[in-house]
């Protein structure tokens, strides 16, 4: 930082003219690492607002969650550090923000009745995602990156579910599904008081009526990443492969599937990340109301929170079980991209 | 060559320099929007409402206060313009309302009173109402009630108090939940009208071989089925106890409980199918088409969802007895009403509205453009009054106690928990299914009852 090649690093153009080829090497070393007080106070700013940000935004509501699930707090005045048994209401009245240990926790895995169903719901529409939706993404991707006649159009037409909003979806697909005078019931006859099957209020039905919504935008969303990916496999590889004698199928295994490896990754997370996050589709078929057999982690956080009480702790603790479940495949790619980095 | 090397490292510096100042620009640029916007929000109301001023204008130095309603429906919402207009030239108080939608206004309540709400707002009388006040977000209002309290009997007043003994709504109507059915139904097949639980159900099996759906019903919307529930609890077990559970001073895994949910595993042949699945509209639409025979439910609901041609054909019996002990005694007739909230402006001036509404006239103005609820002053019989809301007021005075609603008389998330649980006895209606039913609400009452 002493070094007599300091200031003129500041001081830009003005001087560079005498400077001999050897000061010119060292000088643009040095201008990599040393920066002036402006530079650094640069820096600062676009390190540190956007970190400020992150902290308002994402660490401090998360960590205030976390912090709120211990507690049972109400929304209604302050939170006090004592515990609840300090504090006596009459029964049913609420009692002012007070700690409540880990009851949140324990009424969510006991009491609850939504829990278990939520989380069986997220699982499977986890399961539907992996092993529905990106299969179906991926072999459109490949039909049409084989060029089929008309392929751009297909691409379009298998595209334009993901360019609408999962409310709109779920709306549009309220009038294919609806008892009386939806589509399906419709066509099949089944639209009578007496024979009509109700998609979206059964419950044995409901959640896969729901998931064929789903799928029908992430195979979209899927399709589009895999063509990106195989666009940006060399085709030097397709034909080495012809010429060792693969078939299509071989090529595409053993060839092709492989070097996608980075897409793939990115796939899965982006699948894992749809189907925690599952929330607009069934808040819109089920209008705020918790519908039986749509019930998912996310919803039941809402209604916890959202309503005319708000069981602010307990749905914090909801919430914090949907973060410790977000967090493993949130870590997993995190360690693949720091991983693939250091390489 | 170093020439070239400084000036383009300098000239990138100036580049980066002036990228800078664009952004900060930019960021300045977009700051005046944002500006605009809050100017935009600061001069609207809480809630994203439409607000309508009080048409009466010269206030007599009563001062102005604002009232947020949760009337957003076109009928309600004109009734609520004609009372408000006067309630200007009658207090002297220059009212504007901020309406919002029912859901939303009940929604955010909780941050609403907590926030800067309006001087007055609609609300709901019983417990619903108390565990606000019990939370200090209202102002008790004794004093109107010493000058409004001729004006109601005792179980008006009790339902406008707080747990504490003190006041804290001013009611304007309720509405009874009644057996509703077509005259002309009856009258084409000979029903007569059923008293006992036997005649009712012996009433259902004939309109069952008569073609017609006996009892239309709804429970997509998720409130409807708790008034079948309320009402066969006090038919069996009587208003006390009823009340009693709902404050889960009787557990919820009570052989009263078990005795409810029998007598209405009796009733599900008889109920239209697949319920969960259809809004109450639907259901009331199949009752005027005369699909349906009965239906269970508000005035406030199936009434007003009446067309005004098909509004005479439509009359009511209250639900039938099954225990002679308690007779037809008790009904629910939900009460709605106004409250002060704490942080609101101007209390004073909003209390001389209050006086004015808890008036048999104010009740009166309101329900000119109502036919559907009945006012609850004293000896009321506004000249409006049509045919059914003249029996609702007979139907409700015939009762020796009213509840309020399940929704009303226990802690909103006790209500909320008992909505999946009816929805799940709807599917399976079974005796195994019951007591899982109960169990669970017993759980779930403890932890938020926290006892």
């Amino acid at each position: 930082m002493t070094s007599a090649a300091t200031p003129a690093a500041g001081s830009g153009a003005g001087s560079g003219a005498k400077v001999g080829p050897a000061a010119t090497k060292s000088r643009r070393r040095r201008r990599v690492r040393i920066l002036t007080r402006r530079d650094r106070l640069v820096l600062a700013a676009l390190i540190g607002v956007p970190l400020l940000l992150d902290l308002a935004f994402v660490w401090f509501p998360a960590l205030a969650s976390v912090g709120l699930s211990f507690t049972s707090w109400t929304g209604v005045g302050p939170v006090h550090l004592k515990s609840c048994n300090a504090f006596h209401t009459l029964p049913g009245l609420p009692k002012p923000g007070c700690v409540y240990g880990v009851q949140n926790y324990h009424q969510a895995f006991t009491v609850y009745p939504a829990f278990w169903p939520a989380v069986r719901h997220n699982a499977i529409w986890l399961g539907v995602f992996i092993l529905v939706a990106t299969p179906l993404g991926m072999l459109f991707a490949v039909l049409i990156d084989r060029g089929l006649r008309g392929s751009r159009i297909y691409q379009s037409l298998l595209f334009l579910p993901v360019m609408l909003s999962l409310a709109l979806i779920g709306i549009i697909w309220e009038f294919v599904y609806a008892p009386d005078r939806g589509l399906i019931n419709t066509v099949i006859g089944r639209n009578q008081n007496s024979n009509q099957i109700d998609w979206l209020g059964n419950p044995h039905l409901n959640l896969w009526a729901i998931l064929v919504e789903a799928c029908w935008r992430q195979a979209g969303y899927v399709m589009v990443l895999y063509l990106a990916g195989l666009k940006a496999v060399d085709p030097s590889l397709r034909e080495a492969a012809t010429v060792d004698g693969a078939n299509a199928w071989q090529t595409f295994w053993r060839v092709v599937f492989p070097t996608l490896r980075p897409i793939n990754v990115v796939i899965l997370v982006v699948t894992v990340i749809e189907s925690l996050r599952a929330f607009d589709l069934v808040y819109i078929t089920s209008k705020g109301n918790p519908l039986r057999g749509l019930e998912l982690l996310s919803v039941s956080v809402t209604q916890s929170i959202v309503g005319e009480t708000q069981r602010i702790g307990f749905g914090s603790a909801l919430g914090v079980v949907l973060l410790v479940i977000s967090l493993v495949p949130i870590s997993m790619f995190l360690w693949q991209a720091f991983r693939r980095e250091e390489r | 060559m170093p020439d070239l090397s400084d000036s383009l490292a300098g000239s990138s510096g100036v580049n980066r320099r002036s990228v800078l100042k664009g952004i900060a620009s930019a960021a300045a640029l977009s700051a005046v929007p944002g500006a605009v916007l809050a100017a935009c929000s600061s001069s609207g109301k809480p809630g994203g409402g439409t607000t309508t001023s009080g048409s009466g204008g010269a206030a007599s130095g009563g001062g102005s206060i604002t009232f947020g309603s949760n009337y957003s429906d076109p009928q309600p919402k004109a009734a609520f313009a004609s009372l408000i207009s006067n309630a200007t030239s009658k207090a002297g108080v220059k009212v504007s309302v901020n309406t919002v939608d029912h859901n939303t206004f009940q929604n955010n309540i909780s941050s609403y009173l907590q926030g800067t709400p309006d001087s007055l707002a609609t609300w709901f009388a019983g417990y619903r109402l108390q565990f606000f006040a019990a939370q200090n977000l209202l102002s008790p209002i004794d004093d109107v009630w010493d000058k409004i309290g001729g004006n109601f009997n005792d179980a008006t007043k009790a339902l406008s108090k707080g747990a504490d003994g003190k006041y804290y709504l001013v009611p304007i109507y309720n509405y009874p939940w009644v057996v509703f059915y077509n005259k002309s139904t009856f009258q084409k097949n000979g029903y007569t009208i059923p008293k006992t639980w036997d005649e009712f159900i012996s009433l259902c099996k004939q309109m069952q071989k008569d073609k017609l759906i006996p009892l239309a019903f709804a429970e997509k919307d998720g409130w409807p089925a708790l008034g079948t529930f309320d009402i066969l609890n006090l038919r069996i077990n009587g208003y006390d106890y009823h009340i009693r559970l709902m404050q889960h001073k009787v557990p919820w895994t009570d052989k009263g409980v078990t005795d409810v949910f029998k007598q209405w595993q009796e009733l599900m042949p008889y109920l239209q199918n697949s319920a969960n699945g259809r809004i109450w509209q639907d259901a009331a639409t199949a009752l005027e088409n005369k699909q349906a025979g009965m239906m269970f439910q508000g005035s406030n609901q199936v009434a007003a969802n009446y067309s005004a041609k098909n509004l005479a054909d439509l009359d009511f019996f209250p639900y039938p007895e099954i225990n002679p002990q308690w007779a037809q005694d008790f009904m629910d007739a939900p009460t709605d009403g106004f409250i002060l909230p704490k942080k609101g402006t101007n209390p004073d001036a909003a209390k001389k509205v209050l006086e004015y509404i808890g008036s048999a006239d104010a009740e009166a103005t309101f329900l000119k453009t109502d036919h559907w609820d009945v006012g609850v002053a004293q000896g009321l019989v506004a000249p409006t009054y049509n045919a059914i809301q003249k029996k609702s007021v007979e139907a409700i005075s015939a009762c020796k106690s009213v509840s309020q609603f399940m929704d009303r008389d226990t802690v909103p998330d006790m209500a909320t928990a008992m909505i999946s649980l009816i929805q799940s006895f709807i599917d399976d209606p079974s005796t195994s299914n019951i007591s899982k039913i109960q169990k669970s609400a017993e759980d779930q009452a403890k932890s938020i009852f926290q006892s």
